[in-house]
């Protein structure tokens, strides 16, 4: 399946090269910077590029291009969700995944690529039997591996591997014990110049941090679990008993994990917590145009709105913009055209507005279209689809759990045509 | 670097020596390959010297360092010599990195390799599964043809080893070493076939992945382990899912018809040509069959549905394209959803996703229609994302949305990302094109766009607009004039040529600006680009020839230039113009028609959606991404017709039921397993119980014999059957043989004082006595008619009562023989005597047949034909042996069990069971015993004497007795060894709780008086005509229930007759066959459960051919 994989930084450099069956020269990358250049942008590349003996198929996170070489049919998904698992597990071990830290931890990084893949095809990609494998480096533990001598490797099959609950380890302790849940839902939506709805979805997910002894299995439950339209689970998740009765219930993993995510259809009416005010106009006889946006709350259940950030990709003929807000900060790029505007809170007795002209550039025409506005925003406390959580029940271990359940709701891709 | 190295990769995959060669080179930098080589030399220095230290710590560091020139693709391979040297470590971290650098350079210094694989065989003998693992890894992993023997031997070893996470390992073994040398291809194909009955969730996916890799043409190796997958399905890791899904997408392919509705008349009488064709399904309605799906076909649909809520976006789209392709399309519905979730997720995912939606919405609007909104364009989404969107929404385009869509259009035509415009524009010409309603609308948006200032946009529209203005030639005129003027402004080559052809097609309807508009080109003809001046000339020919009064000069003058021109395709179209148009001598025939040639109607383009024909290829794989057949792709079949035979899938309903199951969920489901494989036998007649059965004895004593069998029953020739029953039958006497030998040594001594017990040690000869008689009487006679022979028999057997397992032995031949009376005459006797003597070597010195014996028997038979219940010899059957532990759960002890239908020696109410210990591990297994009886209150057990020793490859059978109260609940117990305990149970078949009576007609039908109403149940059944012979109806019977026959009066009537083994209450079975080809099954007894039970296992045996 996957033959070898290179790591590509934004400069065009091979920094790290992986082979699971024979080597493949890495020149075969030079089809993939072929079509970088064609693309202009990172985010245009094809993710999956033909070359006369090989496929390329790319994953694009955090700068870095994860280039995975095939040489016969497979489905591209397949690959290409195995790259986001590297990615998600280099963040897990590393906290960050960057060009540096890989190159710093790159024996780790080769032990740990050699454990996920055997032959190509992917052997062990659960985390928590990963961690037990191959430790993740920690400060503490180089410490003691230099003074005593043992080594980051497991010499062990993980349990996990054959159990039946291969994403749980076995004898987990805990002095505190511990469940928490985030409920975090995101409003995607298009509004449209009038201020109108053009589509509003939600969709949400279930974040979970349990630290729990022993091999405790939960039950949650909701209020009105009708709201669900399309969800998703963690492998740990009972389908049937999900099926018959609404109810999540499982053996959680240790530690973080995404327990669910969900949809909530568009047939339901998605109530908008944010109206934006927009005022922006260029004229044809001068090169100056009219800029200013108000931000306001709507629907929002009496919550604050807090974090909100108004960005916005300007028309190419913009030179410069002079601004000024009546709270937070803006910025300008004027190489990228790229208008910021961090808002802060929104206090409705006193409207966030930022007001001024736009300059273009001599002698070019009136561009024939507004920048659409891109808004970024938190509500503590809320979900905004109204999804509440009834109870939680811990079975199988003896111990009182504390439980803890927050709700949040964020802006998605949101955005505003003006 | 770059140009060098890619003028190679031309070459690259021709061979590796050069490629590692070439990247040898290429990593050196510009500095000169010699500096630099003399600075690594000195470098390696101090890691070789790192390397030969005592402490592991230098060791470490130097491997570290060594595996980071590995990933930054620098050449380490001289250090070789001193790397392997620790391949033996015992630091594991360096023996881990040292096995890196090996994988990475064993190709290159084989025979330095070949140092390190006496540690590897070593370690394959590792208790530590990890590192058995990890050495099989490597040792599979190195690329030395010459150690292929050595890996094919690893790999055997370790598909058969404990460790279900090594022999995941030896999958991926399997891949590796077909890859290096595919002549082992057939070897490995034997491997893959072992692997594929592995019943553990963690070898399935590497096992179908070996599988699709080494021999994805073997379907055959799949069918006995199709319902097994299915049902693992869900727990299998979410990799191995999408490989078992897209495999088990074109298992279906080929196996099932198709459940698509096919609208054609001539399809449907076609199907119900093949209908009368097989007789077997209903034919009920002539003109059109209903459909029905393959049970098997429909577990793969219903299991896969839970993974649409995977996790991972592989997985789900693996089961969406299941749907689209083996899905009813009425169900197929739900899967768009779960696809419509994917695209919030990575750009990647993304764009995979959404070309396979764009796909799906050319052939099925509806699926995605619901969602129409979630495709609409976001400013912030990659072009690529973009163009994919907007091909979707195109294609789910119709009357009741397209003004939504249209002004959704609006917008996008306004963006800033040009090449998205465009594509928009494109894409209004579609619905225009496609929708007549909005037609005009269209046409009239795209003519406003024609003022747009950016010219990109404006070309666009200009090619669009002539794409539409040529699909209805109409009064289009003042477009084109608006058009016309445009060229004025206008520089994208592609617009003016639009521009121009429109004119020169619409020449006629525009007359006074045509010529004005050749003027104005002629001037400017030089300058322009080639698609345009192929245009002028077009456009020039196209007015001479209607209005030549007043473009004549100017035509010429442009032929004029386009003789000379640069671009030899303008000096030839020239050329060829001219010869047309022009009339000199030469030009014949042709220039007549040169108006038609040129003026003709020429058909309107389609506008299409480039993913018309993607739709050929399976969704969701490479190829389909590409529009173009990558290397391994392997073609989706279509539907067959006729449906192959479904019962090559059945696996024998004990296997399922008694074999090692790794999680408690799949033992749930084994009772309904059972069910369900039987009641499809009811309707699928192919397949024989008596086939099935007599295989399964065989199957589970001897692995191996499992495949051939297999591929067999497919057939379902007649002969089969008999074939299997006799090697049956051989092993069978083996065993009993031993068994006898056994009990003979202790027999002697007693038997020995009574004179009776003489007729009990010939009693194996009683048969054939009985045997011999008959075909002596009947000697002249030569073809003796079944039933007679049949009924004789029983008589026979009513004599020996109580006699056990080497008379039951003599009946089992002679039995036997009866069913191959077609091939036997007069010489029937001679086989009989041979068999015999060589079954029972000690028992029989000399087959004893004086005349004295018969005689004796005949008194035997008057003095216990006045007793009403008596429990009689049971009739022979092939023992069914039953898997009571696997020796992958038992740690290499594996036992069997069977019901030996012999009063048992323990108690009288308790049934027989006979256990064959197996020791298939290497060492010897000791004190096996029995723990930790759970029985249900009532029952009773009694075990057998603990057992020593068993010695390798040993074999031992001990006889227990266990009291099953005449229920069918299952008796609970550990099965134990000096080290281990195994939970082990026997369930009984209702069959099993019986022991055969004898008694005669009247005596029957007495009891049978006694035993109406609530203690009679009965059926009717429908007997297929091959079953009507009394033998086989007699063998039919007793293969389930361990009965005696009772004599019958009657040609049509069967009588059985035996007694529960607990409470000794009758069961008496009556068969009768009535006209045409119905039979009716009554069973009279007290225990009214059983007899249910019991009449429910004998329909569809007897129903079926």
């Amino acid at each position: 399946m996957i033959h070898s994989l290179f790591l590509i930084n934004s400069s065009g450099d091979i920094f790290l090269e992986k082979h699971w069956k024979s080597v493949v020269s890495r020149s075969v990358c030079d089809y993939f910077f072929e079509a970088q250049e064609r693309a202009t942008e990172a985010e245009n590349v094809p993710p999956v590029i033909p070359t006369p003996h090989h496929y390329l198929l790319s994953v694009y996170r955090h700068k870095i291009f994860f280039v995975a070489v095939i040489q016969t049919e497979v489905p591209p998904l397949f690959v290409i969700e195995f790259l986001h698992r590297v990615v998600d597990t280099f963040q897990d071990y590393f906290g960050v995944c960057s060009e540096p830290v890989i190159k710093d931890n790159v024996v780790v990084v080769y032990e740990v690529l050699e454990e996920m893949l055997d032959n190509g095809f992917p052997l062990a990609t659960e985390s928590n039997i990963l961690k037990e494998l191959i430790k993740p480096p920690t400060i503490l533990r180089t410490v003691v591996n230099t003074i005593t001598g043992s080594t980051n490797v497991g010499d062990q099959l993980p349990t996990g591997q054959l159990s039946v609950v291969p994403w749980r380890r076995t004898g987990v302790k805990y002095t505190n014990n511990e469940a928490y849940f985030d409920v975090v839902e995101e409003i995607d939506a298009i509004i449209d110049k009038s201020g109108s709805t053009i589509t509003a979805e939600i969709q949400g997910v279930i974040d979970a941090c349990v630290k729990l002894t022993g091999m405790p299995d939960l039950t949650l439950s909701f209020m009105n679990p009708r709201l669900l339209d399309d969800v998703s689970f963690h492998p740990c998740v009972r389908f049937k008993r999900w099926e018959s009765e609404r109810i999540l219930s499982f053996i959680p993993p240790d530690g973080n994990f995404r327990l669910l995510s969900y949809h909530v259809s568009a047939q339901n009416l998605v109530a908008i917590p944010v109206y934006v005010k927009h005022n922006i106009s260029f004229r044809d006889s001068s090169s100056l145009g009219r800029f200013e946006i108000t931000v306001g709350p709507k629907q929002t259940m009496g919550k604050t709105i807090e974090g909100v950030i108004v960005t916005s990709q300007m028309p190419k003929g913009v030179l410069n913009m002079s601004l000024s807000p009546s709270q937070g900060t803006h910025t300008f790029d004027p190489v990228t055209k790229m208008l910021s505007w961090d808002v802060g809170k929104i206090n409705p007795q006193k409207l966030p507005s930022l007001k001024g002209t736009v300059s273009l550039q001599a002698g070019a025409s009136r561009p024939d279209e507004n920048p659409t506005i891109n808004l970024q925003f938190k509500i503590q406390q809320l979900a905004i689809s109204g999804l509440k959580v009834n109870r939680l029940d811990m079975y199988g271990e003896k111990y009182k759990p504390f439980k803890g359940i927050k709700y949040m709701t964020k802006a998605g891709k949101f955005q505003v045509r003006t | 670097m770059s140009s060098n190295s890619f003028a190679y990769n031309e070459q690259s995959g021709g061979g590796e020596a050069t490629e590692l060669g070439q990247e040898a080179t290429s990593t050196i930098s510009p500095s000169g390959a010699f500096g630099l080589f003399s600075s690594d030399l000195k470098k390696n220095e101090d890691l070789k010297q790192m390397l030969e230290s005592n402490k592991d710590s230098a060791k470490l560091d130097a491997m570290k360092r060594i595996v980071g020139m590995i990933a930054k693709g620098k050449n380490a391979s001289e250090l070789f010599p001193a790397v392997v040297k620790n391949v033996a470590s015992k630091n594991i971290e360096i023996k881990k990195l040292v096995y890196v650098y090996l994988v990475r350079y064993a190709e290159e210094q084989q025979d330095l390799a070949l140092l390190s694989i006496s540690t590897f065989q070593r370690a394959l003998k590792d208790p530590n599964q990890l590192i058995r693992a990890s050495a099989l890894r490597v040792l599979s992993s190195i690329r030395v043809p010459i150690i292929v023997p050595i890996m094919m031997l690893a790999i055997k070893e370790a598909a058969a080893d404990l460790s279900p996470y090594v022999r995941k390992n030896a999958a991926h073994a399997i891949q590796k070493l077909y890859s290096l040398d595919p002549e082992q291809k057939e070897m490995l194909i034997e491997v893959i076939e072992k692997l594929l009955k592995d019943k553990s969730i963690l070898v399935a996916g590497s096992v179908v992945m070996a599988f699709e890799e080494v021999c994805p043409d073997r379907i055959d190796l799949i069918h006995k382990n199709y319902r097994k997958l299915c049902n693992l399905l869900v727990d299998v890791e979410e990799w191995g899912q999408v490989v078992i899904i897209h495999m088990l997408t074109r298992y279906a392919r080929t196996q099932f018809v198709s459940p698509w509705r096919e609208d054609d008349g001539l399809e449907d009488n076609e199907k119900s040509f093949y209908d009368s064709d097989d007789e077997q399904k209903e034919k009920t309605d002539k003109r059109k069959k209903p459909y029905t799906m393959d049970p098997d076909h429909r577990l793969l649909i219903r299991n896969t549905k839970p993974l649409l809520q995977s996790r991972n976006a592989a997985v789900v789209m693996a089961v969406a394209q299941l749907y689209w392709h083996i899905s009813p399309k009425s169900e197929a519905g739900i899967i768009s959803k779960s696809l419509v979730r994917l695209l919030r997720s990575n750009r990647e995912v993304q764009y995979i996703v959404l070309q396979n939606i764009a796909t799906m919405s050319i052939q099925r609007k509806g699926m995605f229609e619901p969602y129409l909104k979630s495709f609409y364009v976001r400013s912030t989404d990659p072009t690529m994302i973009k163009t994919l969107k907007l091909e979707i929404l195109t294609n789910l385009a119709n009357e009741a949305n397209i003004s939504t869509l249209l002004r959704e259009f609006q917008t996008y035509v306004k963006s800033q990302d040009k090449q998205f415009a465009a594509a928009t524009i494109q894409t209004i010409g579609r619905c225009a094109a496609n929708i007549s309603e909005v037609t005009d609308t269209c046409l009239s948006g795209l003519v406003c766009l024609l003022s747009n200032r950016d010219e990109i946009v404006v070309a666009e529209s200009v090619v669009v607009i002539k794409k539409l203005l040529q699909m209805q030639p109409a009064q289009h005129g003042e477009i084109i004039k608006h058009m016309a003027k445009l060229l004025d402004s206008i520089t994208v080559p592609v617009a003016r040529a639009s521009i121009l052809w429109l004119i020169g097609e619409n020449c006629e309807r525009v007359p006074k600006i045509a010529p004005d508009v050749l003027r104005k080109m002629a001037k400017s003809f030089t300058s322009e680009d080639d698609l345009v001046k192929l245009q002028i000339l077009n456009l020039g020919a196209k007015l001479y020839l209607t209005n030549s009064k007043q473009t004549k000069l100017l035509t010429q003058y442009i032929l004029n230039l386009g003789k000379y021109d640069q671009n030899y395709d303008i000096r030839d179209r020239t050329r060829f113009i001219r010869q047309l148009i022009v009339p000199n001598e030469k030009s014949g025939a042709l220039s007549k028609y040169a108006k038609k040639i040129f003026l003709a109607q020429k058909p309107a383009p389609l506008l299409e959606s480039p993913f018309k024909d993607r739709d050929h290829f399976q969704l969701g794989t490479l190829s389909h991404t590409l529009n173009a057949k990558a290397a391994g792709y392997l073609e989706l079949s279509n539907w067959p017709e006729v449906a192959p035979d479904p019962s090559v899938r059945n696996v024998e309903v004990i296997d399922l039921a008694k074999e090692w199951t790794p999680a408690g969920k799949a033992k749930n489901e084994n009772p309904t397993k059972k069910f369900y494989s039987e009641s499809e036998e009811e309707e699928d007649s192919s397949d024989s119980s008596s086939d099935s059965g007599s295989e399964s004895g065989s199957e589970s004593g001897e692995e191996d014999e499992e495949g051939d069998s297999s591929e067999d029953s497919s057939e379902d020739s007649s002969s089969e059957p008999e074939s299997e029953s006799g090697r049956q039958s051989d092993t069978e006497n083996r065993r009993v043989a031993k068994r006898n030998s056994k009990t003979k040594g202790k027999g002697d001594s007693k038997d020995e004082k009574k004179e009776n017990e003489k007729s009990k040690t010939s009693d194996s000869s009683n048969a054939e006595s009985s045997s011999v008689e008959e075909s002596s009487s009947d000697s002249e006679s030569e073809s003796e008619s079944e039933s007679e022979s049949e009924s004789r028999k029983v008589t026979k057997e009513k004599e020996k009562k109580t006699k056990q397992d080497r008379n039951r032995l003599a009946t089992d031949v002679s039995l036997l023989d009866l069913d191959d009376c077609e091939y036997w005459d007069a010489s029937v006797l001679v086989p009989c005597l041979v068999v015999n003597p060589v079954s029972t070597p000690v028992a029989l010195p000399t087959p004893a047949l004086s005349p004295s014996l018969i005689a004796d028997l005949e008194g035997l038979n008057l003095s216990t034909s006045s007793s009403v219940i008596s429990v009689s010899t049971p009739v022979f059957v092939p023992m069914k042996t039953h898997v009571l532990l696997h020796r992958m759960s038992g740690k290499g002890l594996a036992a069997h069990y069977s019901f030996p239908r012999q009063p048992c020696i323990f108690g009288d109410k308790m049934v027989s069971v006979q256990i064959t210990l197996n020791n298939t591990t290497d060492k010897k297994i000791e004190n096996i015993h029995i723990r930790e009886k759970k029985l249900p209150i009532g029952m009773q057990m009694h075990v057998f004497n603990p057992i020593e020793s068993l010695e390798p490859e040993g074999s031992i059978t001990v006889s227990m007795g266990i009291d099953f109260c005449d229920s069918t609940q299952t008796a609970s117990f550990q099965l134990c060894t000096k080290d281990d305990c195994f939970s082990v149970n026997i369930q009984p078949p209702v069959g099993e709780l019986l022991l055969p009576v004898a008694m005669s007609e009247k005596d029957f039908k007495k009891e049978q008086g006694m035993l109406t109403g609530m203690n009679e149940t009965s059926a009717t059944i429908i007997a297929a005509p091959q079953n009507f012979p009394p033998s086989v109806i007699l063998q039919k019977v007793i293969n389930v229930a361990n009965a005696g026959v009772v004599p019958s009066g009657q040609d049509n009537i069967h009588r059985f007759a035996a007694k529960t083994v607990h409470s000794g209450s009758l069961m008496l079975v009556t068969v009768e066959l009535k006209e045409g080809s119905t039979a009716q099954l009554i069973i009279n007894t007290e225990k009214t459960v059983i007899g249910s039970v019991l009449l429910r296992e004998l329909k569809p045996v007897l129903s079926q051919g």
